[in-house]
């Protein structure tokens, strides 16, 4: 899937994949996508919690070898 | 947009995180948030947060492990009787300083690094005056960027917000 950047929260616990995400988001234009890469396996629901909230699109999201990726469109 | 509305009344390391987590994760979120910081959560808006402790004493909930090892080790959970736990000098700051080890293994943000984006996310702090005096405070011991008011200012915004916590 094409992204505009990247963000790798690797390593990072709750909440912050959630704060750098939409620290990321905020240097985008609507319509771009943020590709997110975490470790924290609660990343997964609260991405999808993020994503209703706030209004972003979460075009996809899978696991890969205990690392979660994640694809968001900014509104 | 949705306001949250937060007491933090607890000042020790491990009561530090809830009231910065949730205020922060709001903000993200798109709420205007609000934390009313009174009583023993003055604490948590000192310029020196090296006041922040936690301790295990008299603390069930608490487990003790080490955040350093083999993983058997670390997973070993170190129950010490309160009274040798109140009769070690230092037990707290040991305790403190193998909890903020733990936390750094987990990739778990610092407390300053968890209310400086709080700040950056315009999350609002408010500092109760009447503990600030009566704990003999000083508006220099504290952070910039903090109103010192009292409760009638709190419910000016906590009457109209959505969600009001206590911590």
């Amino acid at each position: 899937m094409n992204f505009d950047k990247e963000l790798d929260a690797s390593g990072l616990n709750c909440p912050l994949p959630i704060l750098r995400t939409k620290k990321a988001l905020a240097e985008l234009t609507a319509g771009q996508v943020l590709k997110v890469i975490a470790t924290d396996p609660g990343s997964v629901k609260d991405m999808q919690a993020f994503a209703k909230q706030t209004g972003n699109e979460l075009l996809s999201s899978a696991e890969e070898g205990g690392k979660y990726q994640f694809f968001m469109k900014k509104k | 947009m949705k306001k949250l509305a937060i007491i933090a009344t607890k000042g020790t390391l491990d009561w530090a995180y809830p009231p910065y987590i949730l205020a922060s994760t709001a903000a993200a979120l798109g709420y205007e948030v609000q934390i009313f910081f009174t009583f023993y959560g003055l604490q948590l808006v000192r310029k020196d947060t090296s006041c922040l402790k936690v301790s295990p004493l008299g603390n069930p909930g608490m487990p003790m492990k080490m955040p350093f090892g083999p993983k058997w080790f670390r997973d070993i959970n170190w129950n010490i009787p309160n009274v040798i736990q109140a009769n070690i000098p230092g037990f707290e700051s040991l305790a403190t300083a193998l909890m903020k080890q733990t936390i750094a293994n987990n990739g778990v943000a610092t407390i300053p690094d968890l209310r400086e984006l709080c700040v950056e996310a315009e999350v609002k702090f408010l500092a109760c005056q009447m503990t600030v005096e009566l704990f003999g405070f000083e508006h220099s011991d504290f952070i910039d960027g903090l109103d010192f008011v009292g409760a009638a200012s709190f419910f000016e915004f906590a009457g109209e917000s959505d969600i009001c916590l206590y911590i």
